[in-house]
């Protein structure tokens, strides 16, 4: 019974101090956050006079879970040269990144889209400018199982004719006659993913999309791989880093966008843009004050531009032109005012 | 000689229908292990190779034989020690007063069913609860306490119902007898009821954190980082957890990913597996029976 007692006295004590340091941060908190910005930018200006070297303070990155390999390979790597700077990646996709940069959270806003007008909007409204940055390029791949022998090409008109909810067609046969009389089984990304976004404008153009029966949607891109792999008949889209990263188990189709000329997504067809309409730019928006006051946002979106290349080769993505990334990175120096 | 007969038929069928349920009940046990065995045996399969104690000390990294779970463990364990002193306090004052002052009355039981319904609302909705208080009404940001405040709220309902059954379990006659012997309403908790029902409510409040530290969805909302190179040196520290990094790694499109996932899930296993002991052992430890 005393055992007890001793025990019981001094978990409430534990229990009791959690309270309170709980109760008493909440309170400290609101003055935190005022004094962090003005410590950044006093900061800023030390170092800036001293030597870049000493860069400390935090960057907040979110967005696309797409680029976020990539993103995670240039906040690493930048740790293992700025240790100082803290940088908190999170991947909330690209909408609910920009839903946190359009009131100016974040210091870089990661997305597989251009941003939307109605964000640019809601970002004015906030007196926000985000500033866009292009890091790699992703190829869209649309891709059927190995075991399908039907399929090498894929014109974007059949494309529509088969994920279109109002084509009403259900076979392969009824899409193309010489294809076989076997349903077509559907994996797509869900429809919060850049990715379907991305689908839906380019082959799509907003129209719905087929689902229910024969429709399997799936934020996870390895249930899609899985999903077509062991089906003839299926057909899906993802990111170009999911088929490499699948060769064996997948067939990645020509895309043909009418001029009867049907081209395969490669680095080299993905870089330059011969692989098209499915190639797409890979972004991060970064916030223009915070690029001006933060040292540690301009070193690191530099950094980012730097290094983007051997990031995307890194996680399976295809790099930028180097015109391309000094264009970008006189412009960021030119805005911070450097 | 007719009835002898139809007696020993309905004895027959008595007995097959208590084989068949016995059967029923074997195959429907069987299948349960073998789902566990399954699980077991293919994340051993897939993670093993990959956990050592460099797996231990390392921070995620692009690049599958650098990354670690560090950070993510030392966010979980900071996430436990706030977690468990605001919600076991929290719950097990509620259950007091639910069991101990509350008059039995309509407006009681209207709390009480509510208490038990809000144990079975989704994670999900937790973490929306939390993104609107503790991250913006309380601007607390995407931190570490906003984080340990809302998995508080998710895993309370279940403390609270749990050290209410415990409470309830300490029988009538003791508490009469404290009360005689002239000790007050707070004497006879202090003294008596709650001695009596530490097993109950320690053993339920461990099984709580033990879901709070699986817990994903609710801290994606409230920002809990999916790459950091640092761990949590105060209340406002940006922070990750466990199953935030394994969920991270499972969507990776390359396989050594998978592995990790793998090795993270024994990990969060294995921490999950130790909780759940000590709340068997406390509950053995200070059961007394009266």
């Amino acid at each position: 019974m005393k055992n007890l007692k001793v025990f019981l006295i001094a978990a409430l004590f534990v229990l009791s101090i959690g309270l309170l340091t709980a109760c008493g941060t909440e309170e400290e908190t609101g003055q935190n956050e005022d004094t962090t910005e003005e410590n950044n930018t006093a900061e800023g200006k030390e170092t800036e006079v001293d030597n870049e070297q000493e860069l400390s303070g935090e960057i907040a990155l979110d967005g696309s879970s797409t680029v976020l390999p990539i993103m995670e390979f240039l906040t690493y790597e930048y740790n293992q040269v700025k240790p100082e700077v803290e940088t908190a990646l999170n991947s909330s996709g690209s909408g609910g990144g920009f839903k946190k940069s359009t009131v100016g959270e974040i210091d870089f806003s990661n997305a597989s889209r251009p941003i939307k007008e109605e964000e640019i909007a809601l970002a004015g409204e906030n007196g926000i400018e985000l500033y866009e940055l292009e890091l790699a390029y992703d190829g869209l791949s649309v891709v059927v199982s190995q075991e399908n022998d039907f399929l090498e090409n894929i014109t974007i008109d059949e494309l529509r004719e088969i994920f279109l909810a109002e084509s009403g067609k259900t076979k392969w046969s009824e899409v193309n006659s010489e294809w076989p009389e076997e349903e077509i089984i559907i994996y797509s990304p869900g429809h919060d993913s850049g990715t379907f976004d991305y689908f839906n404008e380019v082959v799509l153009e907003e129209n719905p999309m087929r689902e229910g029966e024969g429709v399997t949607l799936s934020e996870d891109d390895n249930t899609l791989v899985t999903g077509i792999s062991s089906d003839p008949y299926a057909i899906g889209f993802f990111g170009y880093a999911y088929y490499i990263a699948n060769e064996d188990t997948l067939k990645v189709l020509g895309i043909d966008n009418g001029d009867g000329n049907p081209v395969k997504p490669n680095g080299d067809t993905i870089q330059d843009g011969s692989y098209s309409p499915l190639s797409r730019p890979l972004y991060t928006y970064v916030n223009v004050d915070y690029l001006k006051e933060k040292p540690q946002v301009h070193d690191f979106a530099v950094y980012a531009l730097e290094n983007a290349g051997a990031a995307a080769e890194q996680v399976g993505y295809v790099a930028l032109p180097q015109e391309k990334i000094q264009e970008q990175i006189n412009a960021i120096n030119e805005l911070a005012g450097k | 000689m007719q009835t002898n007969t139809f007696s020993i038929n309905r004895m027959r069928r008595r007995v097959i229908v208590n084989q068949v349920f016995k059967y029923i009940f074997i195959f429907s046990m069987s299948l349960a292990l073998l789902a566990l065995a399954l699980l077991i045996y293919r994340i051993l399969n897939q993670g093993l190779g990959s956990l050592n104690i460099d797996f231990l000390r390392q921070f995620p990294a692009p690049y599958p034989e650098k990354a670690g779970l560090f950070a993510g463990i030392m966010g979980s364990l900071y996430l436990m020690f706030l977690i468990a002193p605001i919600s076991i306090t929290i719950g097990v004052s509620t259950a007091l007063y639910l069991e101990e002052y509350a008059a039995k009355n309509k407006f009681t039981r209207f709390i009480q069913i509510n208490v038990q319904n809000l144990a079975g609302v989704p994670s999900i909705v937790f973490g929306l609860l939390g993104l609107t208080f503790f991250v913006y009404l309380f601007s607390l940001g995407y931190t570490l306490i906003a984080g340990a405040l809302t998995m508080s709220l998710l895993i309370l309902p279940v403390i609270v119902v749990a050290s209410q059954e415990a409470i309830r379990a300490v029988p009538e006659d003791i508490r009469a007898a404290s009360i005689a012997m002239g000790a007050t309403k707070w004497q006879t908790i202090w003294r008596i009821v709650l001695p009596a029902s530490i097993p109950g409510i320690l053993t339920g409040s461990i099984l709580a954190l033990s879901r709070a530290i699986g817990e994903t969805a609710p801290l994606i909302i409230v920002g809990a980082a999916a790459a950091i190179y640092t761990i949590p040196d105060s209340l406002t520290s940006k922070y990750t957890a466990m199953p935030i990094q394994i969920y991270n790694w499972t969507t990776r499109p390359q396989e050594e990913w998978q592995y990790l996932a793998g090795a993270g899930i024994i990990v969060l296993l294995i921490i999950l597996l130790l909780m759940n002991s000590i709340a068997i052992w406390i509950r053995n430890k200070f059961q007394s029976r009266y």
